[in-house]
This record gives C-alpha cells, sequence and structure tokens, in this order.
C-alpha cells in the first residue's frame, strides 16, 4: 500500500533540544541544575550579559553535539563557527543571541521512521548549537499582567537546534519523527527529556505545493500533532474558499486548539547575523573518530540486533528498543528466561501496565518480572494470576512470592479441577444436553462453573479441555 | 609634590615614608586638578595603601598608584563608560587586568575620563564634560582614553590604563606627551573591558617611562581562560629594557607622512628616525599600498560590531532606566536618552552595515579590506624589525574644533587604525614638540613581538630627554 498524500502536505520540524545533561552552561560555568531553585541564583556576569563579560565554550557542549551530530548521520564541520542573532527583548541580556549561522556544527544527516507506507526517510537538513534566552515570568495572565519578572536561570543553556527536511506527508509522521528523535537522545544519554522545556517544536507546513507557514509555541508531541492537523485543515479550508496561503509565522494555542497569525513575511526580523568576535574557531574534525567510538548502540541498530538475537516479532524488537531503559530492562529478563516469552511479558503486557499508571519500567524490578515469568513457565501460576501480581506490584508493591501466597494464587492440583468438573457436570444436566444438542455456548456455563469453584485459580482452558473430555466420554 | 615620578621613585618614596603617605599626596595633587580627568575617586585607595603598608607586599607594584580608564569593571566602584545610560552602573566583579593589579599591590586611585564608550579622538564626547590637555587646557588631550593620559602627564598618578581600538592608547599618549602601549591583539585579557569592537580593541598601558610599561605589561598581560580570544603565550617584558638598537632594521611607511601631515609633526619624527641611524639603526622606506582603505574599513567593523555589542543597554538589568508603558518604549526611551550623538550615530551606521543587502558591500568588504592591511604589515615587517611613524598626523587640536565635524575627527585616526585592524603591537612615545605640544612616535611591531619595539623605545628614550619635558603647571 502506498500513501499518495492527498492534500500534498510538507512538513519540516524544528526541534530545540536543551542539554540539561550537561553539568555547566554553554558559555560560562554556571550549574544547569536549576529547576528546582530559585529565579536568578544560578547566574555570573557571562550569562547575565554584564558589561564586559566574555563567552567561552562549554567543550563537553560540543561534544555532545557532535554525537547528536552523527547519531543523526550528519556530517560535522571542520570547525565551529558562532554568529549573533541580534534583536531585542528582555529575556535576551546580551541583546542578541550567540548561535550558529552558515556553519552549524552538523548538517545533512538522516533519521528512519515508521511512515505511512513503510520505512520513511526524513532528512535533517542541520543540527546548530545556541544559547537558550532567560524565562519572562508574567504576573497573572499576559494579557492583564502588571509586571513581569525575568528568570536568568536558563540564560545560556546548550540548545542544539535540529532541522529536518520538509519530508514528512502528515501529522503522524511529524510525531513519529519526535517520538524517533526523544530516542535517539535518550540513547546518547545528553539531556533529560522529562524537564520542563527539554525539547521545544516549530513546525513548518504547506498543502499542495503552496507556501510554508511556520508554527511556533508548541509545548508537546501531541501538541504538535494537533497542531499540525488543525494547520493542515485551515490551509485547505482557505485554498477551498478561494484564499491564498502567504508565508507567516503562526501562534499554536494549545488551549483553543488552534493557531493564531502572529507575522508575515514583511514583518520578519533581519538578525543582522555576524560572526562572534569574542568566540575563536575550535578544531572539531579530528575529533570525529573518537566520539564515533563514544557513541552507543542506537534504536535501529539495536532492533536489528534484537530480531537476530532473540528471535523475536519486530513488533516486539521496536516497542522494546524505543527506550534505552526498556531495552536494558528486557535484555536482563531474557538472559534469565525465554527470551520470547519475555519480550510478549515485557513489551506487552508490563508496558501497557506501565503506560496505564503513567509511569516508566525504573517502577519494577527486573527480578520480579523474572520471577513471574518463571512462575507461569512452570505452571504453578496462571497467566493472568501473572498480570495480577504485576498490577499487585505496581499499586501495592510486594514480592512476587509472596503476593501468590497472600492472594493464593498457586495454580490448584489437578484432582481438585477434576472434582470440580465432575460436579460442575452433574449440577447442569441441561447444558450438557444442549452442548451435546449443537449449542456450542452451553460450554462456557459449564467452564465458568468450573472456574467459581476454582475460584478462579484453575487455568480456563485446562478447564475447558477437562469438561469437553468428560462429556465426550 | 608628586609628578612625573616613576615606579622605581615611587617605591623609594614608600620606603622613606609609607604606601599611604604616597597614596595621600596623590590624592592631594587630584583634588587640586583642573583637568578633568578623574570621573571618580576611590574612596577605598587610602585603605587598600594602609593595608600594604601593614601586612606587607612583595609584588611589582606594591603601593604604586594608578588610574583606570572608566570602561574597565572595578567591583563596587562605578563603571560607566563615561555614557549617561550605565551611571549608577556598578559591576559586580572585576576585570583580569584589575585582579592582577591588585594582586601585584597596585593602588586604584581612581576612574579616568574616556569618549562616551570609547567612541572618540578627543574625550569630549564624554557625560562629564571634556578632559583638558595638560600643556594647554584650551586643548583635547585626546581620546578616547584622553583621561588616562593626562592624569598621567599632570602628574595626578604615575600609571593608568587605557583602551585602544582605533588608537585610544597612542592618540592621548602622543597629544598629552606620555608613553602608551597597545600590545597585541590576545596579549592582554579582555575579561572585563566593556566592549566597544572586540576585535580591534585591547587593554593598555600607560605611563611616564618605557621601564614603567614594561613593568605594567609584566603585571597585567597573560593568558586569561575567560577571554578566548587570549593567547596562552609566556613573555617577561622588562628583559626587553636594554639600551641597543644597532643592528635594528627600521621600515618607515610612506602612506604614513602622506597628505595631511603637520610639518612640525613630520620633522619631529624624521628627527627621531635621524636620531636612531645615530644610535646605529638603519632604516628605509616601505610601501603599504592598503593603507588608504584602512580608514573605511576599520569605521565600518568598528561600528557594526558596537551595534551589537551596544545592544545590552536597554534600562532592563543596570544602569539608566527611563520608564514607558511597555518594554519596548521603556528600551527605546532609555537609549533615546542614554546614548551621546556620537554613540548614536555609529550605532546607526553599524546597523545599516550588517543590515540584509548591505551586508555584503559593507561589512563583508571590510573584512576583506582588514585581511590585505594585515597581509601589508606582514609583507612589510618580513623585511625590517618595527615600522616608525607618527602617531598622529597634528598635534593636540583645540577644543570644541572637530567635535561638530565627525568626518574631520574619523580622519585623524588614519595613522593608528591599521595598526587594530592588523592586531599588531605599537607603542607612541614622546619625540619633540609641534606648536609647542608634545609630539608622538609610533614604533610598530610583529605580533607578540612587544619586545622589540620596547626595546627600541627604551633606547630612544636613553638617548633623548622628550620624556622628561612636563607641562609647565606641573611642578
Amino acid at each position: 500500500m502506498v500513501y499518495d498524500n492527498p492534500d500534498g502536505v510538507r512538513i519540516g520540524l524544528e526541534v530545540h533540544v536543551q542539554l540539561n545533561k550537561l553539568n555547566t552552561k554553554l558559555f560560562c560555568g554556571c550549574s544547569t541544575e536549576y529547576h528546582d531553585d530559585e529565579p536568578n541564583t544560578h547566574v555570573c556576569p557571562v550569562c547575565l550579559g554584564l558589561p564586559g563579560s566574555l563567552p567561552v565554550i562549554n567543550e563537553k557542549a560540543v561534544e555532545f553535539a557532535m554525537k547528536i551530530g552523527l547519531a543523526l548521520n550528519c556530517e560535522i564541520v571542520g570547525q565551529t563557527q558562532f554568529h549573533r542573532k541580534n534583536y531585542y527583548y528582555p529575556d535576551l541580556p546580551k541583546g542578541f543571541q550567540t548561535t550558529q549561522y552558515d556553519y552549524p556544527i552538523a548538517s545533512r544527516g538522516k533519521v528512519v521512521i515508521e511512515g505511512e507506507d513503510g520505512e520513511r526517510v526524513i532528512g535533517v537538513t542541520r543540527a546548530h548549537m545556541e544559547e537558550d534566552p532567560g524565562k519572562l515570568q508574567h504576573i497573572g495572565s499576559i494579557e492583564k499582567s502588571k509586571g513581569t519578572f525575568i528568570n536568568y536561570n536558563r540564560s545560556g543553556m546548550t540548545l542544539i537546534e535540529i532541522v529536518s527536511d520538509p519530508d514528512m506527508r502528515s501529522p503522524k509522521e511529524a510525531r513519529r519523527y519526535l517520538d524517533k528523535l526523544r530516542s535517539i537522545l535518550d540513547y546518547l544519554d545528553v539531556f533529560n527529556g522529562d524537564l520542563e522545556g527539554a525539547m521545544r517544536v516549530d513546525a513548518n507546513v504547506s498543502v499542495f505545493g503552496g507556501d510554508r507557514v511556520e508554527v511556533k509555541n508548541i509545548s508537546s508531541f501531541k501538541g504538535a500533532e494537533r497542531a499540525l492537523l488543525y494547520e493542515i485543515m485551515r490551509q485547505k479550508n482557505h485554498i477551498r474558499r478561494g484564499g491564498k496561503i502567504v508565508l507567516e509565522t503562526r501562534h499554536f494555542d494549545e488551549a483553543r486548539g488552534v493557531t493564531i497569525s502572529m507575522r508575515t513575511k514583511e514583518e520578519e526580523h533581519d538578525y543582522r547575523y555576524f560572526p562572534e568576535p569574542d568566540l575563536v574557531p575550535m578544531r572539531v574534525a579530528d575529533k570525529v573518530p573518537d566520539i564515533l567510538k563514544t557513541l552507543p548502540e542506537l534504536p535501529d541498530a539495536k532492533r536489528e540486533r534484537f530480531n537476530i538475537q532473540y528471535g523475536i516479532a519486530d513488533m516486539h524488537a521496536r516497542a522494546l528498543t524505543i527506550q534505552i531503559k526498556v531495552a536494558n530492562f528486557y535484555e536482563e529478563v531474557a538472559a534469565e528466561v525465554d527470551p520470547k516469552d519475555a519480550a510478549v511479558w515485557v513489551a506487552d503486557i508490563l508496558k501497557g501496565e506501565l503506560n496505564y499508571r503513567d509511569t516508566d519500567v525504573d517502577a519494577f524490578k527486573v527480578s520480579d518480572i523474572i520471577e513471574i515469568i518463571s512462575l507461569v513457565k512452570q505452571e504453578k501460576i496462571t497467566e493472568q494470576s501473572g498480570v495480577q501480581i504485576i498490577r499487585t506490584i505496581l499499586d501495592e508493591g510486594g514480592k512476587p512470592q509472596d503476593i501468590v501466597v497472600s492472594q493464593g494464587l498457586l495454580k490448584v492440583e489437578d484432582d481438585i479441577v477434576a472434582k470440580a468438573v465432575e460436579e460442575a457436570i452433574t449440577e447442569s444436566p441441561e447444558a450438557v444436553t444442549d452442548y451435546l444438542a449443537g449449542k456450542e455456548k452451553s460450554l462456557n456455563f459449564i467452564v465458568g462453573k468450573v472456574m467459581q469453584k476454582t475460584k478462579g485459580r484453575a487455568d480456563a482452558r485446562e478447564a475447558r479441555e477437562k469438561v469437553l473430555a468428560r462429556i465426550n466420554k | 609634590m608628586t609628578a612625573w615620578t616613576d615606579i622605581s621613585g615611587i617605591k623609594q618614596r614608600i620606603a622613606a615614608s609609607s604606601a599611604e603617605e604616597v597614596t595621600a599626596s596623590y590624592l592631594e595633587t587630584i583634588e587640586k586638578s583642573r583637568i578633568n580627568g578623574f570621573t571618580t575617586v576611590w574612596d577605598k585607595a587610602l585603605e587598600v595603601a594602609r593595608g600594604i603598608d601593614k601586612d606587607g607586599n612583595s609584588g611589582l607594584l606594591a603601593g604604586v598608584p594608578i588610574a583606570i580608564k572608566e570602561n574597565i569593571s572595578t567591583t563596587g566602584l562605578s563603571t560607566t563608560c563615561s555614557s549617561k545610560i550605565l551611571q549608577g552602573y556598578v559591576p559586580p566583579y572585576d576585570a583580569h587586568v584589575i585582579e592582577k593589579l591588585k594582586a601585584a599591590g597596585a593602588v586604584i586611585l581612581g576612574k579616568t575620563n574616556m569618549d562616551e564608550f570609547a567612541m572618540g579622538t578627543s574625550t569630549e564626547s564624554s557625560c562629564y564634560g571634556p578632559t583638558l590637555n595638560p600643556w594647554d587646557t584650551g586643548r583635547v588631550p585626546g581620546g578616547s582614553s584622553g583621561g588616562s593620559a593626562a592624569v598621567v602627564a599632570a602628574g595626578e598618578v604615575p600609571l593608568s590604563l587605557g583602551s585602544d581600538t582605533g588608537g585610544s592608547v597612542r592618540c592621548p599618549a602622543a597629544f598629552c606627551g606620555v608613553v602608551g602601549l597597545k600590545p597585541t591583539y590576545g596579549a592582554v585579557s579582555r575579561y572585563g573591558l566593556i566592549s566597544y569592537a572586540n576585535s580591534l580593541e585591547q587593554i593598555g598601558p600607560m605611563a611616564t617611562t618605557v621601564t614603567d610599561i614594561a613593568i605594567l605589561m609584566d603585571v597585567i598581560g597573560g593568558y586569561d581562560h575567560r577571554d578566548s580570544t587570549s593567547i596562552n603565550r609566556k613573555n617577561t617584558y622588562s628583559d626587553a629594557l636594554k639600551d641597543d638598537v644597532k643592528s635594528l632594521k627600521i621600515g618607515v611607511p610612506e602612506e604614513y607622512l602622506g597628505e595631511g601631515i603637520d610639518e612640525a609633526v613630520e620633522k619631529a619624527v624624521w628627527d627621531a628616525i635621524g636620531k636612531y641611524e645615530d644610535m646605529g639603526a638603519s632604516w628605509k622606506k616601505v610601501s603599504m599600498p592598503h593603507t588608504k582603505y584602512a580608514l573605511a574599513s576599520y569605521y565600518i567593523i568598528a561600528m557594526s560590531e558596537a551595534s551589537s555589542n551596544l545592544a545590552r543597554f536597554d534600562g532592563t538589568r543596570y544602569g539608566l532606566r527611563v520608564e514607558g508603558d511597555n518594554w519596548h518604549i521603556m528600551a527605546s526611551k532609555t537609549r533615546a536618552q542614554g546614548f551621546g550623538e556620537e554613540v548614536k550615530r555609529r550605532i546607526l551606521l553599524g546597523t545599516y552595515a550588517l543590515s540584509a543587502g548591505y551586508h555584503d558591500k559593507y561589512y563583508l568588504k571590510a573584512l576583506k579590506v582588514r585581511t590585505l592591511v594585515k597581509q601589508d604589515f606582514d609583507r612589510a615587517l618580513s623585511d625590517v624589525d618595527v615600522l616608525m611613524a607618527p602617531t598622529m598626523p597634528t598635534p593636540a587640536f583645540k577644543i570644541g574644533e572637530k567635535i561638530d565635524d565627525p568626518l574631520s575627527l574619523y580622519l585623524t585616526d588614519v595613522n593608528t587604525v591599521p595598526i587594530n585592524l592588523a592586531g599588531v603591537p605599537s607603542i607612541s612615545v614622546p619625540c619633540g614638540f609641534a606648536d609647542g605640544m608634545p609630539v608622538g612616535l609610533q614604533i610598530i611591531g610583529k605580533p607578540f613581538d612587544e619586545n622589540t619595539i620596547l626595546r627600541a623605545a627604551y633606547s630612544f628614550e636613553q638617548n633623548t630627554d622628550h620624556h622628561t619635558k612636563r607641562p609647565a603647571e606641573v611642578a
């Protein structure tokens, strides 16, 4: 099945990633761990832009940026070059942002996603380094605010802006791209995506080969999908009514789920880019081989290895490798039990329960899932009981062995099942007659009785077989 | 009696009395000053001097007073670039050079007047009013470090720091008859120097003797990890102080003695070159063909960088704030009232030069010219050891004479700006008089070869008496 993109949708994304796992900011020694602290406590003359202060490049930040570039299959620039992007805003203490312009640290890469019709390669135009501005905090709502506070704790944090080619054809593909990006960044251990503002998205979208519209202020991946769905619909309706789409920047209003025009091309800033005289170029090309060596196995490679090494379904391999910690968790489990069983239990059952509770794999012990799988394998408990133990651990805590005892989950002995089957058949002569007359459903009634008598500890399939065997005797 | 004493003289006086007494005598002289060289006198100077008397300090400048230009950050001491927009700004940190001076035991007496944001050649554009030339109070002291030069010339302090973006140390040194050095770009950390044009400027020492310049460089020079453009290269500047120019090869760029050079200035410079010949050096004319484009290139680059550097002064965080209905109005009003005429002119021109559609025509072209100018220096200095030329084409002009004609003011920088474009070191030393005013001889060297120009300047000083001349008013 080929996706023919009926509306000619083209989407390109600009993703700002805050490298909050660096210890210090991009151009000064201030700590990056400000998220729980009082405003303006992680600042110095440099990130406050005090007169006379000068930036010094954080070499670790360059290393992180190179890692990201290489993981996105990019070419790395020979030497770093920073530019000044000049504009006025109160959160920008120097009156310009130090960023990269015509020599980004990385360019011309690609990311593979699961597209509308199978695997799809999304081009990465460039990935460049820049500093984060401070943050404005309005007193009350932005419209009625009596004043604004500026918190410069964020000022000077390292951002990597990853710009894609306009290769995505639907909001779903955009979402997949974002998920994949997040997955790769997680693997690289360069940022904590759970912290506020760790990933920010701007989207460029056009339909039917028309001019593109940039949508800003998207704060989540789900928001990106919604904003794009709305914007595509808006553009289509506008064209249908005889309108023309013009180059413009729009703002996504998350609460109302709509985009609102901010400025057209004529109102675009002239940023007057020029090379930052206070930073000298840093030669990085020679470092590429060493950084390549430090790159971990990335999601696509891991997924392939899981397919081959563990012989598991591609669907499972994919699910298990999205998050690095789930992949690691799985491998520990697969080392102890049948990898195929492990894949089902981790990818289907455990992940489902974790998602339902909005938590992640850190909330569960490898040893517990191994024990549960083993109990099921040894037929000491039923699959149903295994799921019940997982739920109990997640909701109340406890150890599998204790839960088996306290909830009486040990699979009952055969003779108890046999006795229950005998009783159920004796007590349900009509159902037996009906079944023998061809009413298949009547069997369920008898099996239900068996389960009732064994308080659910019998394996339902086994009970069914035993009832059948007894009736057909 | 404080006038014209060098570091060794001051050390003798401290040994005979105390650092406190020496500081007090300088403060007394400053109190009586009529030249408006100081903007602020530091109220902690005496305390620092007492501390040195009490605790002792073996530093190169223990107890020696020094004055600092208004654009070099000093903790707890107002640093305004002589601009209204920075009124009330007191830095919470010391510039690298200030840390070095304090560690060496120097006693900072205060801050000195300058052209607003170092944009000028006369110290007339300061919000504190003009500084007067001690040789003739009707004339300018040069600029932009006019305060730093004038207070040394007037004997109000033996040493000072200035900054040189296009001649701002050498010009006032020449006009006031003192010694001033513009070090190689990267030789002195700029950390804490409020930027005017980052790619061009250096902090530079000013003093009455070449020896003091070398000692001051030993204190403030060297690598600083906080300035990415500072170079890690060890050098002892005072090792250069030898009276020996026997094999020195001097180049005299003909373009620096062209149109517009005052006759008496030219004569003083040729006399100086003759003196070098007498001392055993040789000289020849050299050609630096791109000199005529240097001034235009310099002003485009400097103004472009300035337009960006000065964007941070918006009334939000420090300095002047003029309230408005919203942030943009507040920032606009603050900048409208806070910046002077010349600063506004340069911000506007710099913004224009960087704008889309003009960027390549002006800024990019200026950078290309800069490369050509630098190549002129490489070529000329591959053949000779130093270049010599007048620092300024004329002696100090009258106050008010050029301030309303910015172009004529810009033109006076013709011999100093190429040096900043090339990033090479250059020193201005007194070499005589024209129209009763001091004339400066500029000695230009190879990158990081300060020691050769210091040796040349020192030898000249040892064999002449220009540097011993002092203004009539100074006792």
